[in-house]
């Protein structure tokens, strides 16, 4: 048996072929690392995301979360649901809080249930994978396995917004969270000074307000570059996807020379535990992470 | 006017505060504003262009009585979900949340700007993803570009040539859910009807408020 088992809830972004698809590559390294079980949900949907406010509503919005936490619960009993997207987290943990706190807006979710064959008892926890990594297994547990540490490779460490805000990690800042710095000193990298930490990098609005997004995109990247870091990283799909890929968009609009790998905190992790260069998912990285892919191969 | 606006304003007439309550999620928590401007100085679409009355404004708007300006307006539309406000505020506000219940509000009775692209996009990715249970990218991506027709979409889709191409070839993006493939829940028929019968029981809990 595994040291630690939960109910895995991937996503839509981290599918196979998707374009997290390199994060949840590593992830998987990461948890076979650190014997961590993730078991799929069953036929899990997906949350709606932040975005879908004015079509979704209230209700349908909560009503489609309750739909994970029911198929989590008969299938995969006692465990708690761990998600490795921001907004899945976000938007599946603001449902439980509602729904448990909310004894009529429950009631019209176990009706709508119903139309689905199920039913709620009792709603797991839902929690963040960093929240595992921290909580459940701790920084020291975590630096255990470190077989090549990252020693001399600088990292910006981007938290952004919904991985930190409304929730957080407990007991961190909103402000200025530590954990993301913690995890990459964890594996033997260097945390440099960064301002931009909790910038929002736009969020969806990078589909439908490009420009003020990539303003905002901009500063973030800037940042990076100032506090001398060679590479990013985060804990959020849609941050990491906003912050690599509009990159030559910025450069071209602003005359900038960006070009600075964006990577996921569990990507450093495989990495440090011996992972491949596929195999921590850096294959799939569009601005190339040619240091690490280097390091990879030694 | 759309019916449902012309019984809204019929209903609450002169009460635009109690309308913003009974009607928009988290409307209740409008009054508890107290208007030292920290959503303002914390949204990150302040220091961009393109905002027309920050959140707190708009509180004051509302107990002000300015339905047309504030309905109509594309404030919060400019919301990225960052949650900063949120977190901030002195009183506790939920401003983001109140902020997309005001949207979602508009939205139904027809009062949101036409055109509006995030409106366009919350719209679109609800329904991409509520289609088959899941996201389809590639075809939100579609979508969205060619949601000005034909041309501005194939001029959007050759700018973001370079974006798209990375993607694949980093195998983030998969060309094959253009075609219909693509990720599927199993059981979408219980997912449609779970989702009908939600959006049935919210429109009846709203109409009951209304007539109340």
């Amino acid at each position: 048996m595994a040291r630690k088992e939960y109910a895995f809830y991937p996503g839509c972004s981290s599918q196979k072929g998707a374009s997290a698809s390199n994060y949840l590559t590593s992830v998987q390294s990461m948890c076979k690392t650190l014997d961590i079980k993730m078991t799929e949900i069953p036929d899990w949907n997906c949350c709606g995301a932040s975005i879908s406010y004015a079509e979704a509503g209230d209700l349908p919005r909560h009503v489609l979360n309750a739909r994970n936490f029911a198929l989590a619960e008969t299938n995969l009993p006692g465990q708690d649901i761990v998600a490795t997207c921001a907004a899945c987290w976000l938007g599946a943990r603001e449902s439980k809080e509602r729904l448990e706190h909310n004894s009529g807006l429950l009631a019209d979710t176990q009706t709508a249930l119903k139309e689905a064959g199920l039913n709620i008892q009792v709603i797991p926890a839902v929690r963040h994978m960093v929240e595992v990594l921290i909580e459940d297994l701790g920084y020291d547990e975590l630096a255990k396995p470190v077989k090549k540490p990252l020693a001399g490779m600088k990292f910006a460490g981007y938290v952004g917004c919904q991985t930190n805000r409304p929730f957080g990690i407990n007991g961190e800042s909103f402000e200025n969270p530590l954990y993301l710095d913690r995890l990459i000193e964890t594996v033997g990298g260097e945390a440099v000074p960064y301002d931009q930490k909790v910038t929002c990098c736009g969020g969806a609005l990078a589909f439908s307000e490009p420009e003020k997004a990539q303003a905002q995109i901009k500063d973030i990247i800037e940042a990076a570059y100032d506090g001398g870091a060679e590479m990013i990283v985060t804990p959020c799909p849609l941050c990491q996807a906003n912050v690599e890929v509009y990159q030559g968009s910025i450069n071209k609009k602003y005359g900038t020379k960006f070009d600075i790998p964006v990577l996921y905190y569990s990507q450093l992790m495989a990495l440090a535990y011996g992972a491949s260069a596929k195999e921590s998912g850096i294959t799939g990285n569009v601005v190339r992470a040619r240091k690490l892919e280097e390091f990879a191969g030694k | 006017m759309s019916d449902l606006n012309q019984q809204m304003a019929a209903r609450y007439q002169n009460n635009f505060l109690k309308e913003i309550e009974e009607q928009a999620e988290m409307g209740e928590w409008v009054k508890m504003c107290m208007q030292c401007g920290l959503c303002s100085g914390s949204c990150p679409t302040h220091f961009q262009a393109g905002w027309e009355h920050p959140p707190q404004e708009i509180f004051m708007m509302i107990r002000a009585g300015k339905r047309e300006e504030v309905l109509s307006s594309s404030s919060m539309w400019m919301c990225t979900s960052c949650y900063n406000c949120y977190v901030r505020c002195p009183r506790k506000v939920p401003v983001t949340h109140v902020m997309h219940g005001i949207a979602e509000y508009t939205y139904r009775i027809g009062l949101s700007p036409k055109q509006q692209p995030t409106q366009h996009l919350s719209k679109t990715f609800w329904d991409n993803c509520t289609r088959n249970g899941r996201v389809n990218e590639v075809k939100l991506t579609q979508t969205l570009y060619f949601k000005d027709g034909i041309v501005s979409g194939i001029k959007k889709a050759m700018e973001m040539q370079s974006v798209a191409i990375g993607l694949v070839k980093s195998g983030r993006l998969n060309l094959m859910e253009a075609l219909g493939g693509g990720h599927k829940c199993k059981d979408i028929k219980g997912i449609h009807a779970m989702l009908e019968k939600a959006k049935e029981l919210e429109a009846q809990h709203k109409a009951e408020k209304a007539k109340a």
